[in-house]
């Protein structure tokens, strides 16, 4: 380690935030924009299997909740593509990677939404462990990031509760909202499981992120403390968690539960999950058909520019997309 | 009851919620699916905004038409038959330049709609009229600047923001259509000045022109649609009609 990472490691250990101008190490910079990327996508794609019901709530309320919701995803989406951009690269760079394969982003959004139960077993399951790992980011090292998640968790905790009163609902409902309550519960389970990452004898980026504090605690540290959080809150759904060997350790003071079948972690992270490569081309399509949407604004913006007698940007201007960020109400 | 003369009558009220509900679900299409991040959360807020106006309406008819009457059963329950939006709502959402443009026709009329609701008799009516004209207003400075940066942007915007002009405009001559229930204040013909005003000044930053008036030949407020209202109709209706004793 030559002086400059000493000094860089010091600050870490002394829990100074690291800010952008900040002299930090290149795989410190490649580490964070590879996990804030893969964060963004996550909520840009993880908008297309809720947003798939939006059209089919079944009541009013239900409708504008889970617009609420899915718009919401969206705005985190953008604070997380602006904490990236402050590493130096662009939000045009972040959508090419994602578009091409090179970006990942998280596997959960690969598993289609079969029901209505399915929204509310997304808000409790799937937004209650990536609460888990946020609220740990809210501590994380690199400042913009750190900030941006403090944001993030106040909303995500929101939509947890949303999830998880949709299914209490259903749970008290008929014997056809009963089933699907439950169905929805056996397939989001195992897949929310698989969110918090590989075990970690298995995770290769974990030891180095926890040195760096980007991460605090480690992928089996949190997934245990989900296991822990949702075995009783299944109890009050009246509902069960689909897992035979799931039983409160008393000398562990925890819950012991059965193993994760990894083949199909790695087959979805991988790319054969059920639907990869469906919503990889929606993003796709959505952004082509977007293309001549914002070459017209970028044109007008550049008119209007000449107008006032202004530089005008250029279509290759790397800020080019940036002249239809209009403000938008929130 | 001297105050029972300032109610509104429910068919009416029903015309303005189904307007603003069948607008939003054709917005809300596009959430996930926008040409840019920042516009995907401006066209959903639109949609949010209509579906809350919409609410608002169906609560006001669901209280007035009494017994078992809820919000949801006359967004849910209703056939499209008995649906009273008029029928440029119900269009498919389009590319960009027909989801803007559309909004921006319906927005410059609701603008002056729901200014002459606000100062209505009925109070309750004013009063959801004063708190939609707010994101109205909104609404119809967003789509201005659309169809301003379509008409005037490149080749290809200008010539599809046209086809859309040409799709859209014929419909938009049942906005002053009066049906049987838009009577006295409510009757739309005297808003047809100020909306061609308006349209013709945001026309002309966008180098549009306004097509020579067609017949109007559509009739959605007394329940003619087509069938894209039945289609959307069919897959918004699906789980309350699945399910008829299920609540959510």
């Amino acid at each position: 380690m030559d002086n400059a990472e000493q000094l860089f490691q010091v600050r870490i250990n002394d829990e100074v935030r690291i800010e952008p101008k900040d002299w930090m190490p290149d795989a410190y910079r490649k580490t964070l924009v590879r996990q804030i990327s893969q964060h963004a996508h996550s909520e840009i794609v993880g908008m297309l299997p809720e947003g798939a019901w939006i059209t089919r709530a079944p009541s009013l309320k239900r409708k504008a909740i889970l617009l609420a919701k899915v718009q919401d995803e969206a705005g985190h989406g953008l604070y997380l593509y602006s904490a990236a951009e402050t590493l130096g690269t662009t939000r045009l760079q972040m959508i090419d990677d994602l578009h091409s394969g090179k970006a990942k982003y998280s596997s959960i959004f690969n598993y289609p939404t079969e029901s209505w139960a399915d929204i509310g077993a997304i808000g409790w399951l799937v937004d209650g462990a990536a609460i888990l790992n946020q609220v740990m980011l809210c501590r994380t090292s690199y400042g913009p990031y750190a900030r941006a998640m403090v944001r993030i968790c106040k909303e995500e905790s929101f939509h947890q509760r949303q999830g998880f009163e949709l299914l209490l609902h259903l749970s008290a409902g008929t014997a056809e909202q009963k089933s699907m309550c439950q169905d929805a519960i056996n397939r989001w389970w195992w897949p929310s499981l698989m969110m918090f990452g590989p075990k970690d004898s298995e995770s290769t980026n974990s030891d180095q992120s926890m040195k760096w504090k980007i991460k605090r605690k480690t992928n089996d540290e949190l997934r245990q403390e989900f296991v822990n959080m949702c075995a009783e809150q299944v109890k009050v759904l009246g509902m069960t968690l689909p897992d035979p060997d799931l039983a409160w350790n008393e000398s562990a003071q925890s819950y012991d539960f059965g193993e994760i079948n990894w083949d199909e972690f790695w087959k979805v992270v991988k790319g054969d999950g059920p639907c990869n490569k469906e919503r990889l081309e929606t993003r796709k399509q959505a952004w082509e058909d977007g293309e001549w949407v914002r070459e017209a604004a970028n044109a007008y913006a550049g008119k209007l520019a000449s107008r006032k007698d202004l530089i005008p940007e250029g279509p290759c201007h790397p800020g080019r997309i940036s002249s239809i960020q209009t403000p938008v109400r929130l | 009851m001297e105050h029972n003369h300032h109610h509104t009558n429910t068919e009416y009220l029903l015309h303005l919620a189904d307007n603003a509900l069948v607008l939003g679900h054709r917005n809300s299409e596009w959430c996930g699916h926008g040409p840019i991040l920042e516009q995907d959360i401006a066209i959903t807020n639109i949609s949010l905004d209509l579906i809350g106006q919409a609410r608002n309406f169906y609560q006001y008819a669901a209280e007035l038409t009494g017994g078992s009457c809820t919000e949801d059963s006359l967004a849910y329950l209703r056939d499209a038959g008995e649906f009273r939006n008029a029928v440029m709502a119900e269009l498919p959402k389009g590319d960009w330049a027909f989801t803007t443009l559309r909004q921006f026709l319906s927005s410059a009329f609701q603008h002056l709609l729901y200014t002459n609701l606000a100062v209505g008799q009925d109070a309750r009516l004013a009063g959801i009229a004063l708190k939609s004209l707010k994101e109205v207003t909104y609404h119809l400075r967003w789509s201005s600047e659309w169809v301003i940066r379509l008409g005037d942007g490149t080749e290809e915007s200008n010539t599809r923001i046209n086809f859309a002009l040409l799709q859209l405009w014929p419909y938009h001559t049942e906005f002053f259509t009066a049906a049987a229930y838009e009577t006295g204040t409510s009757n739309p013909v005297s808003l047809y000045g100020p909306w061609l005003h308006k349209v013709n000044s945001v026309f002309l930053e966008a180098g549009l022109a306004v097509p020579s008036t067609v017949v109007n030949r559509f009739s959605g407020k007394t329940g003619q649609h087509t069938d894209d209202l039945v289609n959307l109709l069919a897959e918004m209706q699906v789980l309350p009609r699945t399910y008829p004793d299920a609540l959510w």
